[in-house]
């Protein structure tokens, strides 16, 4: 493994009575594009604000480049913010917002000049150092906070969903620009949003979070095709959960009863007839077919048919009431809506979730 | 483990003003309020309530009787005069509104005094407005208003009428006008609209309003003692008089003890109908 | 049709409520120019009193009396409130609920009531009564209108401006003179010309606190009134009339070229 730049170690902290996070750890690497994706209120914005030095937790420690820091002061920190709303200076031009932390540190007036220039053109804005930001787009603001916050090279750069704010063209086109920008720069960047699909376009590992804790860590594919728990399978994507008991294992397939279908999977380590089991299938893993497997009897009806992001969307009632949802490309099926078919899936596709003792016992 | 903030160093003058120069006051006025005056001047160290059993003698009880009406009074003419006013102001296209807003604001801003020494040139027997009514025909002979009760209420009316327009105008002017037209559109009249939506809409300026008039109008003892020569006895006057003239001491703070207890209940009263912590729209 | 009459009326009651509030300003202003020693006569036309009311010592000494508190106490109060509303915004201290509601009563009880209160305190404490006691009771008062000027304007502040600055290298020190003082320097330019308005006006507080050697203008005023006005009174008011309306001319002027170069609230509101 690369070195690590930033540790963080059994964090928590709460606010009033409510924790925000429940003891975090994590170990960033040097030069890595790494991810907190959760929906709001999930403690990622915290955690960063923790890194950054603007809030201190109630205990656990941040050990930046070897060093401990989790009480110094924001100031005195090697890392930079951009904030949500990019919380420019309004009151100061392009050219001094981006020159304030050079002028902090007194460096002299023609090296501010000079590395002020190289990054108004680092983020394509030459020539509107003397605008105010009030004179700006939302896209060019956002390269000045940008510009601003990486002028001083910092070890990690902390944003915090700075996409937010753009519409959704704009929104592509800054992931480009910054992954871009990362890879040029070479700084460890730590992201944080709530889009699923930024997190997976740009991030060497993400981060999943959920009420106060880490659900999952890893690479995006990792995250997508094999999630851990219910809580990533559900919030990644479209999947579909099923609660069960396995009731035979035979040639690397599990055999599970759930409500009163059958349905299979590939066997995970230790795993024994008889365990109770969660286990998600992706909707675009979902098969569907007019007759049942001996081993597969999933029998349900169409209940919906819907053309939603490119994809073709199918809702079916199982016997017991609850639905599944398969997706497919294209818009033309041979389904019609109240149809009885059966569901199916390569055995591959079926990812056990939550079996949080059975993975320790692995490692 | 936490990193000490240096923000108290901000505010420690802001708590060494209020409680040295607010709340240790406050308790020595209470304090004295319970204390016996001594025969000629200054306190006794005996504890006593006589202070505010003296305050139910029928001339007293007036003197609080009749500060309230005139305190209420104020507030009604106020409202009546400054809803509209404010009403209006907020529905004036921009341009005007701002110069309307700094007319009603400059006088405010000038001396007190002074415009209520312009009262009393415009209200003397043979002052401006008995000269004009006469000149007029309206009138035979002059009409005494100065030194009456009614010189009384104009002085306060006038000297407390912002106070009643800006929190109308500032409720009138970030109310969501679509209500109305949404109850106009589901079959109310103009009239109905207004009383089931715009009132009940505005009502937190109207009772800022209130607060904002009624509180200051029972202490403002000059304006009595200029407009109503003296003759109209108000609370205001009664205390002043009995620090500065009676000298007693107890008396009077036993006196801005009662009013001020009024003051906050009137305060809290504001509160609890209208949720708000501040009065609103006067910053 | 109606829309149009309405708006004819509602006008016409606009000025003729204005009418009424300038009508006593206006009779102050054409008696100023007076020539009769009486304010129940007319005796034509005169610009004396002006030249009179720089030679009349004790009017000349009330007004530099009333500038003097005016200015110490709010430049006092201009730095205790505005730090004090940065402090409270910033951090979470002890009874901090207590005291702001406690900073706000100066100006929520009758005034007459800080008078008496500040009467019997200072005697108390022995404190001779003249300007000093003049500049507390007046500092005490002034100190709630900036503060709730300037906490109102930092509510609608972007704390994350702040931050940024912090994050960036600024100890809290520089933050609070780079961003948060220039950022907030238009509510406490407003919230102390509000105090001063307020301090130049007060006849009731200082009637109390004053001693018999210092007179304030309100209370001059206060006293000529009662015994009769010299017109020199007029002229002086009229001269002050002038200058508050330049300065509120002034300050909008100000205010507005301000608001054109940098309209904050929008910025910050996104």
């Amino acid at each position: 493994m690369s070195e690590n730049i930033l540790e963080l170690k059994q964090i928590r902290k709460s606010f009033g009575d409510t924790e925000v996070l429940k003891g975090i750890s994590l170990c960033i690497h040097k030069g890595e594009f790494i991810t907190f994706l959760g929906s709001s209120g999930c403690g990622k914005t915290t955690t960063l604000r923790i890194i950054a030095g603007l809030e201190t937790p109630d205990s656990g420690s941040v050990i930046l480049g070897g060093q401990d820091v989790t009480t110094l002061e924001p100031n005195k920190r090697d890392v930079n913010t951009i904030f949500q709303n990019y919380a420019l200076f309004p009151h100061m031009n392009v050219f001094s917002n981006i020159a304030y932390s050079l002028r902090l540190r007194r460096v002299p007036k023609a090296e501010i000049r000079r590395r002020v220039e190289e990054m108004l053109s680092l983020v394509q804005l030459e020539g509107f150092g003397k605008r105010m930001p009030n004179e700006l787009s939302g896209g060019q603001r956002q390269r000045v906070a940008i510009a601003r916050a990486v002028i001083n090279n910092p070890s990690v750069l902390l944003l915090d969903e700075p996409l937010g704010a753009l519409d959704l063209q704009l929104r592509r086109q800054m992931q480009q620009e910054l992954k871009k920008l990362q890879k040029k720069l070479g700084i460890t960047f730590l992201y944080i949003t709530h889009d699923q699909e930024e997190a997976i376009n740009m991030s060497d590992r993400i981060v999943v979070m959920n009420e106060g804790r880490f659900e999952q860590i890893g690479a995006p594919a990792q995250i997508y095709d094999r999630p851990k728990t219910s809580f990533v399978a559900g919030f990644i994507g479209t999947a579909n959960l099923f609660q069960g008991k396995v009731v035979s294992i035979e040639d690397g397939m599990a055999v599970i009863q759930t409500g009163e279908d059958r349905v299979c999977a590939a066997v995970e380590n230790g795993m024994r007839i008889g365990e109770p089991v969660t286990f998600a299938v992706r909707s675009e893993n979902v098969l569907v077919t007019k007759d049942p497997h001996p081993n597969f009897r999933l029998p349900a009806t169409v209940s919906e048919n819907s053309f939603v992001g490119g994809m073709l969307r199918l809702g079916f009632t199982l016997s017991d009431g609850r639905t599944i949802i398969s997706s497919k490309h294209g818009i033309r099926t041979h389904i019609t809506l109240g149809q009885p078919v059966y569901l199916c899936w390569e055995p591959g596709n079926a990812v056990f979730v939550d079996r949080g003792g059975a993975d320790e016992a692995q490692e | 483990m936490k990193r000490r903030s240096k923000a108290w160093i901000l505010v420690a003058p802001l708590y060494l003003v209020t409680i040295v120069l607010v709340f240790l006051p406050l308790i020595y006025i209470v304090a004295l309020s319970f204390l016996k005056k001594d025969v000629l001047w200054g306190v006794t160290n005996e504890w006593t309530l006589g202070n505010y059993r003296q305050m139910l003698d029928p001339v007293y009880l007036k003197t609080f009787v009749d500060s309230l009406k005139l305190a209420f009074a104020t507030t009604v003419i106020t409202t009546l005069l400054g809803y509209p006013f404010g009403y209006f102001m907020a529905k004036l296209p921009p341009r005007w509104r701002n110069l309307c807003m700094l007319l009603v604001v400059v006088p405010f801003w000038t001396n007190a005094l002074i415009r209520i020494y312009g009262w009393m040139i415009l209200l003397r027997a043979k002052g401006v407005l008995n000269t004009a009514l006469m000149a007029l025909g309206i009138l035979s002979q002059p009409m005494k208003i100065l030194y009456t009760y009614s010189a009384v209420l104009i002085g306060m009316v006038y000297s407390l009428l912002p106070f009643m327009i800006l929190p109308v105008y500032n409720s009138v002017e970030k109310m969501d006008w679509s209500l109305v037209e949404a109850s106009r559109d589901l079959g109310a009249t103009a009239i109905e609209a207004f009383f089931t939506v715009t009132l009940k809409l505005t009502l937190p300026g109207v009772l800022s309003g209130f607060v904002l008039v009624f509180v200051p109008s029972i202490g403002l003892f000059f304006i009595s003692d200029l407009l109503g020569g003296g003759k109209i006895m108000l609370v205001g006057n009664l205390i002043k008089n009995q620090l500065l003239q009676a000298r007693d001491w107890p008396f009077g703070a036993a006196l801005s003890v009662v009013m001020m207890l009024l003051t906050l209940l009137i305060i809290l009263l504001y509160r609890k109908i209208t949720g708000a912590k501040d009065l609103e729209g006067f910053f | 049709m109606k829309g149009k009459k309405k708006f004819h009326f509602s006008s016409l009651y606009l000025i003729l409520v204005l009418l009424l509030m300038y009508l006593p300003v206006v009779m102050v202003v054409i008696y100023s120019f007076n020539a009769s020693k009486s304010d129940a006569v007319w005796g034509g036309f005169t610009l004396a009193w002006y030249g009179k009311m720089f030679q009349n010592r004790s009017l000349m000494d009330a007004l530099r009396n009333s500038l003097l508190l005016a200015v110490a106490s709010c430049a006092v109060s201009a730095v205790i409130g505005t730090i004090g509303a940065v402090g409270i915004v910033q951090g979470d201290f002890k009874a901090k609920g207590i005291i702001e509601n406690g900073a706000m009563l100066p100006i929520m009880v009758p005034e007459i009531i800080l008078g008496m209160v500040f009467l019997a305190f200072f005697s108390l404490l022995r404190l001779p009564f003249g300007m000093l006691t003049l500049i507390i009771a007046h500092t005490t008062f002034c100190v709630p209108y900036i503060f709730i000027v300037v906490k109102g304007r930092l509510a609608g502040l972007d704390r994350s401006i702040g931050e940024a600055a912090r994050d960036l290298g600024a100890t809290e020190m520089r933050m609070f003179f780079d961003i948060t003082l220039p950022l907030i320097a238009p509510a406490v330019a407003s919230g102390t010309l509000l105090a001063f308005a307020m301090s130049l006006d007060d006849v009731v507080i200082s009637f109390f606190v004053t001693g018999a050697q210092t007179n304030t203008l309100p209370i001059k005023i206060y006293s000529q009134i009662k015994l009769g006005v010299s017109p020199e009174i007029n002229a002086l008011c009229t001269v002050m009339l002038l200058c508050t309306f330049l300065l509120i001319c002034l300050s909008g002027w100000i205010g507005r070229g301000r608001k054109k170069r940098n309209p904050i609230k929008e910025e910050t509101n996104l």
